[in-house]
């Protein structure tokens, strides 16, 4: 994982999710362990699209759970 | 004018963007809300609105004139906090002569625009995990209006849509409503002509026709911070006219 791709993602999940940055960490569930509803994760895929300059369909979001899974999907669109 | 912008931003200075909002029940709401010492832009279409508002012009039809539209506003103000999706149009018929293109571009303007608006609109709200959208509808949406079949269908998209809004929205404190009124004075109901108006008052309990302010008066109301806890929201501004939907 290239730390300083992650920094950045981290950044956006920081802002979006009003989380410290140590919990956000690829094993991390969005739902358990940061308390994101669904609505957070629209939030945190529209900044991670601006963020990357990437377009992430929704349809590829399906089963995203952790942070790990959509750092690879985010980083996969670049 | 930086200086004054700033120093009414420390105040409860909302900034609000209204559609429509040159003439008629918009241009109201626009006076209302300056009244009230917000920051109002208003967009319009064909007439620009008179001076003291940030006149917009924008094409609710297209996604991107909406965008550039918020994107102006925002460099003038700052993000939206109160959305008034008010600009429509009537394209009024007989089913049997409506053609699927008139009953398509009213859908378009009054109804896909108020989509278009309110998630361009949401941007900034759900950053600031507060908003007011209002919805323009109409009494005719739930009355239903023989040969306004299209404009008819259009306000009533409008309810599911706040509806649906106020559900994904409202744990952001962000609040959808719909106002609903009855036959108002403007120039839209002016093109009805006198006989069809006559007719249109006769029907309404408090036999007359309103004037804009008393849909506006409504609209900041809900706007406001007494309307913190309304969502969802359909409210009648009818003379009686829809009672019993």
């Amino acid at each position: 994982m290239d730390q300083a791709m992650f920094a950045r993602f981290r950044k956006c999940a920081v802002e979006v999710l009003s989380v410290s940055e140590d919990q956000v960490v690829p094993e991390a569930k969005f739902g358990d362990d940061l308390d994101a509803d669904s609505l957070d994760l629209v939030e945190l895929v529209m900044a991670l699209e601006e963020e990357f300059g990437v377009e992430v369909p929704e349809e590829d979001l399906e089963g995203i759970e952790t942070v790990g899974q959509a750092y690879d999907l985010v980083v996969g669109k670049l | 004018m930086g200086r004054r912008r700033a120093r009414r931003r420390a105040c409860v200075s909302r900034v609000v963007l209204i559609t429509g909002g040159s003439r008629g029940i918009g241009l109201a709401c626009a006076q209302r809300f300056r009244a009230l010492g917000d920051r109002v832009a208003v967009t319009y279409n064909s007439t620009s609105p008179p001076d003291g508002f940030l006149g917009v012009a924008c094409d609710v039809t297209s996604g991107e004139s909406v965008d550039a539209a918020f994107a102006f506003v925002e460099a003038e103000f700052g993000p939206v906090e109160v959305l008034v999706s008010n600009a429509g149009i009537t394209k009024d018929g007989l089913l049997l002569r409506m053609s699927e293109n008139d009953f398509a571009s009213v859908i378009d303007a009054n109804l896909t625009a108020a989509y278009r608006v309110a998630k361009r609109a949401t941007h900034g709200m759900l950053r600031a995990r507060a908003g007011r959208i209002i919805f323009m509808s109409s009494v005719v949406g739930l009355l239903g209006s023989a040969g306004q079949a299209n404009y008819a269908a259009s306000k009533a998209g409008l309810v599911g849509l706040a509806r649906s809004l106020a559900r994904e929205l409202g744990s952001r404190s962000i609040t959808v409503n719909v106002v609903a009124p009855g036959p108002v004075a403007t120039d839209m109901t002016a093109a009805l002509g006198d006989k069809r108006l006559a007719e249109l008052t006769a029907a309404v309990p408090l036999a007359r026709m309103a004037c804009a302010d008393e849909i506006a008066g409504v609209v900041t109301f809900l706007a406001s911070a007494d309307a913190a806890y309304i969502t969802g929201a359909v409210i009648p501004v009818d003379g009686g006219l829809g009672m019993g939907h």
